[in-house]
């Protein structure tokens, strides 16, 4: 496979060209490409959720774009979360309410927890459930990481959690 | 023996300190093994058998040879001259590296190619060209005895059939007698499923030999890397010393990332070979259709009762389906693992089993998925038997066990299989249960419901677990004593690290670890470091699986750290103008006994530690290392409760509640206790509900991917009700028990418990896991049961 495409993209803020295969996926361009390894693969067939990231703010599975796509676009990851004012809401809402373990889905998941918050600013515990749903977590059983978006949520809309 | 020392420091035992390791994984930070990229790395994949079952006449790679990037093409033939085609399992047999001779389960394991990049390394898949025969398979475990079964492992000499071992525990004589003697037997005959640990990190490593050092270094998704390194050592010849396996961060591993895989032992002789790193990283297919599955034991149990509900007795044998190899990962000694646990919470005076194992043509494994071998299938039949046993006597489930429990007052309790439980107080994990769950109004509202032709069930586990090996006199891996070490190092000011045989998949060990120095050594948890899974850097130790990070590690940290204070003691003696034995110690503050102003903190002796006039013979330096060898299992316990709706007219189950009432000794951080038991409760969900692998007739494995493979998501999965009960455990530095398995060894067969009792109007007294809405709908219809 030759023939590499020239795309330009805009990661976590900052502007990057980059050469890709045409076939090569969102998230190896990610990862290997721009060695921005907090996103990851956990299933190949994008019913895990551990690659999601955003593109031009809306949650997608980044094994299920090709790099190409991501052309004069804008992508956040988990490492565009922290901000010079500290962690996002949603990254001390994992933290304070223990709602990861392994950690291993705990980027994806918080991608969609940003994207849902940006929709939704004050979601119940159903909305949240069904926003998470396409995100897969061995270890947590989930209640904490609804606790862990409620947390966010409230901290967003500025109530003392 | 020794009791936890109580502390007010921060972070001590019983407090809940936010995870130290959160801060790497929330920023993107962690280091998991795909995330290990090394200058002129190369990439592997792995070709696999499409059949369940055929001879391999050839293997051609010309074409793969000729590819872009493809450097090399492995084959077993390859790994033959160097003695490494075939390699030892943890449960004594021996394993294909890459097939030789023939395939013995789709997904098996036969050329590897290393390649440039990745996407070049998976194109090269389609240019392997394999002349197979099939032959027959043999699927189903239940013919794998027959006399004209296809034999799976014709490489073994002079093996005619498919048998691995036969195993028994308990008196059978004694057990015939109490079943003579019983008014009511219950048999059930039931089949805890395969599954799949099926981590959300799949299995992987970088292997990466040093040509100038000689050193093999091993990033590697291991859940025992010290255990690895002496394989490895042992399998690849490599000396010891110059092999270094560094498992970082772990993205779960539930038993699956126990074993040696192939995989790990082909990039590792390719990075040797080729003198360059090599990465491999299984797919998800390849994590679900080849590494270590759990379960798939076919049991038939009876228990023997008198008609007032006393039980007299259990006998159970089992079908254990091993798959084409015999690779399960269990203590050496134990074959079928603890599942002579079978008899659980329960006093009777009477037990046998007998477990057979077979070879099919399926994927290896039984590994102790979030357990400790074996103990879920043994929980899962004496509970389901439980169960009932309380239909047919019509006594109520709680009050049946209530009657049964061993009593607080008999432990140390010598079960009639052989074990020695530590410590338990059944009832009262049962009583906070049924008052947490509301339980008279719940069977008010059953009846009621019945009136009305709905369904609705209560479930129940109590569970007895054992766990922590643990006990180098019965166990040991490949010949290792079961034991784990703790190393603990205080620098001048009083800040230090914590360097652990055992390793983290998850749990926490990051934060709790440091809890019990705290507690123990009165210094902050945040002032302690802890590292792990760096073989080059920590202590040695068997790893972590069967909830043995704390009962071992955690009682070898203690202890290092009870040593530790014991030096401060002398320094703070010779201070203080006293005798060591005149000083109280609390929350890192020495005190003369009756002079409350004459006082040294823990700091204070720490930093004198490394300055000059020590007490005579003393040597410099706060630093000290301990190897743990448990005195006995522990036994945590607790009493589950499920409550089901079930729709008639499509069969879908509903867990309404469940309630969680764990005992599992002392909780160093309530908090990541809780988590580890809504984890575990969830993944107890799944086995119960909805995850399975199968196969067809032809040994097609089904379940291949998260789309046929399904766990538990946000939607489905229940809300859990937890309680609390502590007993500690007697024979541990600081009573802890171990937690993070409970719950997928109690919980499933409450959930089954609850349906069963939903569906024993209609006369239904089994129905085997994965619950799906088909099954039920169809027992249901098979039951009478028109569509409304």
């Amino acid at each position: 496979m030759s023939g590499k495409m020239a795309i330009t993209t805009t990661v976590n803020g900052e502007e990057h060209e980059v050469l890709v295969e045409p076939r090569m996926l969102l998230v190896n361009m990610i990862r290997e490409s721009l060695h921005e390894t907090g996103t990851h693969i956990g299933c190949d067939t994008s019913s895990c959720g551990a690659c999601t990231v955003l593109l031009d703010g809306r949650p997608v599975k980044s094994c299920t774009i090709l790099a190409v796509q991501a052309n004069g676009r804008e992508i956040t990851t988990v490492e565009g979360l922290e901000t010079a004012d500290g962690l996002h809401p949603v990254q001390e809402g994992f933290k304070e309410e223990h709602g990861l373990q392994c950690g291993y889905c705990t980027p994806g998941m918080m991608m969609t927890s940003v994207a849902l918050l940006a929709e939704n600013p004050d979601p119940s515990e159903d909305d949240i459930r069904k926003a998470i749903s396409g995100n897969l977590c061995r270890c947590t059983g989930y209640v904490n990481i609804v606790k862990a978006v409620q947390y966010a949520a409230k901290k967003q809309q500025g109530v003392t959690a | 023996m020794s009791t936890p020392t109580v502390s007010h420091v921060e972070g001590a035992i019983g407090q809940s300190p936010k995870r130290i390791e959160d801060d790497r994984f929330i920023r993107g930070k962690g280091n998991y093994v795909d995330d290990v990229q090394l200058p002129g790395m190369l990439f592997m994949s792995i070709y696999r058998s499409p059949f369940a079952h055929a001879t391999i006449n050839s293997i051609d790679t010309s074409r793969a040879m000729a590819m872009p990037g493809v450097l090399a093409c492995i084959t077993g033939k390859d790994l033959e001259a160097h003695g490494l085609a075939w390699m030892p399992t943890l449960a004594g047999d021996t394993q294909a590296v890459l097939a030789t001779d023939k395939v013995r389960f789709q997904g098996q394991e036969v050329v590897a190619i290393i390649a440039k990049t990745q996407p070049q390394a998976e194109d090269a898949l389609e240019g392997i060209d394999v002349d197979y025969d099939p032959l027959p398979v043999i699927i189903d475990p239940k013919h794998a005895m027959d006399a004209d079964a296809p034999v799976v492992r014709t490489d073994l000499e002079g093996k005619t059939d498919n048998h691995i071992f036969t195993w028994e525990s308990g008196d059978a004589d004694a057990t015939d007698r109490a079943f003579e003697g019983a008014d009511i037997v219950i048999s059930l005959d039931t089949l805890y499923p395969r599954i799949h640990p099926a981590p959300m990190e799949t299995c992987g490593c970088v292997s990466d030999y040093n040509t100038a050092t000689g050193k093999m270094t091993v990033h590697l998704t291991s859940q025992a890397p010290h255990a690895h390194r002496t394989l490895f050592a042992l399998v690849a010849g490599l000396p010891e010393h110059k092999i270094r396996i560094i498992s970082p961060d772990v993205g779960g591993g539930f038993g699956n990332k126990v074993p040696i895989y192939p995989g790990y032992v082909v990039a590792t002789a390719a990075s040797l070979l080729i003198g360059k790193p090599v990465k491999w990283i299984e797919s998800r297919s390849e994590n679900l259709i080849s590494t270590g599955f759990a379960r798939d034991y076919h049991m038939s149990g009876e228990l023997a009762a008198t008609k007032d509900g006393k039980m007299l007795g259990l006998r159970a044998t089992v079908l254990a389906d091993h798959g084409a190899f015999n690779a399960q990962a269990a203590p050496s000694k134990w074959p079928a693992g603890f599942f002579n646990i079978a008899t659980g919470s329960y006093d009777m005076p009477a037990a046998y089993c007998k477990v057979d194992a077979v070879y099919t043509n399926k994927a290896p494994g039984g590994v102790a998925y979030r357990c400790s071998f074996r103990v879920t299938e043994a929980a899962y039949l004496i509970e389901r038997l439980v169960d009932n046993l309380a239909h047919k006597t019509g006594i109520d489930a709680a009050e049946l066990r209530k009657m049964n429990f061993i009593q607080p007052e008999q432990f140390p309790y010598k079960s009639p299989m052989g074990w020695e439980y530590d410590s338990g107080d059944y009832d009262k994990a049962m009583d906070i249960a049924l008052e947490l769950v509301d339980y008279k109004a719940l069977r008010k509202e059953q009846a009621e419901k019945r009136e009305r032709g709905e369904v609705m069930g209560i479930g129940f586990s109590s569970f007895t677990e054992i766990v922590g090996a643990g006990m180098s006199k019965i166990c040991d891996i490949a010949g290792l004593a079961m034991i784990d070490s703790a190393e603990l190092r205080i620098h001048p000011t009083g800040k230090g690290v914590l360097k652990l045989g055992v390793q983290s998949q998850g749990q926490g060990h990051e934060t709790t670890f440091a809890q019990i120095v705290a507690n123990e050594l009165g210094i902050p948890s945040t002032d302690i470091v802890v590292e792990h899974g760096d073989t080059d850097h920590t202590p040695y130790g068997l790893g972590t699986y069967a909830s043995r990070s704390t009962p071992t590690g955690g009682a070898a940290t203690a202890i290092v750290a009870r040593k530790l204070r014991e030096k401060g003691r002398q320094i703070a003696a010779h201070m203080l103008e006293c005798a060591p034995d005149d000083l109280e110690f609390d929350s890192g503050t020495f005190t003369v006994k009756g002079s409350p102003d004459r006082t040294k903190t823990i700091q204070e002796c720490i930093f004198k530690a490394y300055q000059s006039e020590l007490p005579e013979g003393m040597e410099n330096g706060f630093e000290d290392v301990t190897y743990y060898d448990a005195p006995e299992m522990t036994y945590p316990f607790g009493t589950y409760i499920c409550v089901v709706d079930i729709d008639k007219g499509t069969g879908a189950v509903t867990v309404r509640k469940f309630v969680a009432v764990d005992d599992c000794g002392t909780r160093i951080n309530p908090m990541i206790v809780d988590g580890q038991i809504h984890g575990g409760l969830t993944q107890g969900f799944g086995t119960a509900m909805m995850e399975l692998i199968s196969f067809d007739e032809d040994g097609n494995c089904f379940g291949s991917n998260f789309m046929d493979y399904l766990i538990p998501t946000a939607v489905e999965s229940p809300h859990w009700t937890l309680g609390e009960c502590v007993t500690p455990s007697p024979h541990h530095p600081i009573g802890a028990k171990g937690i993070g398995e409970s719950p997928t060894v109690g919980s499933p067969q409450a959930i089954v418990n609850a349906v069963v009792d939903a569906l024993t109007p209609y006369g239904i007294t089994n129905i085997d896991m994965p619950l799906s809405s088909h099954k039920v709908w169809k027992a249901l219809r098979d039951a009478g049961v028109a569509d409304e």
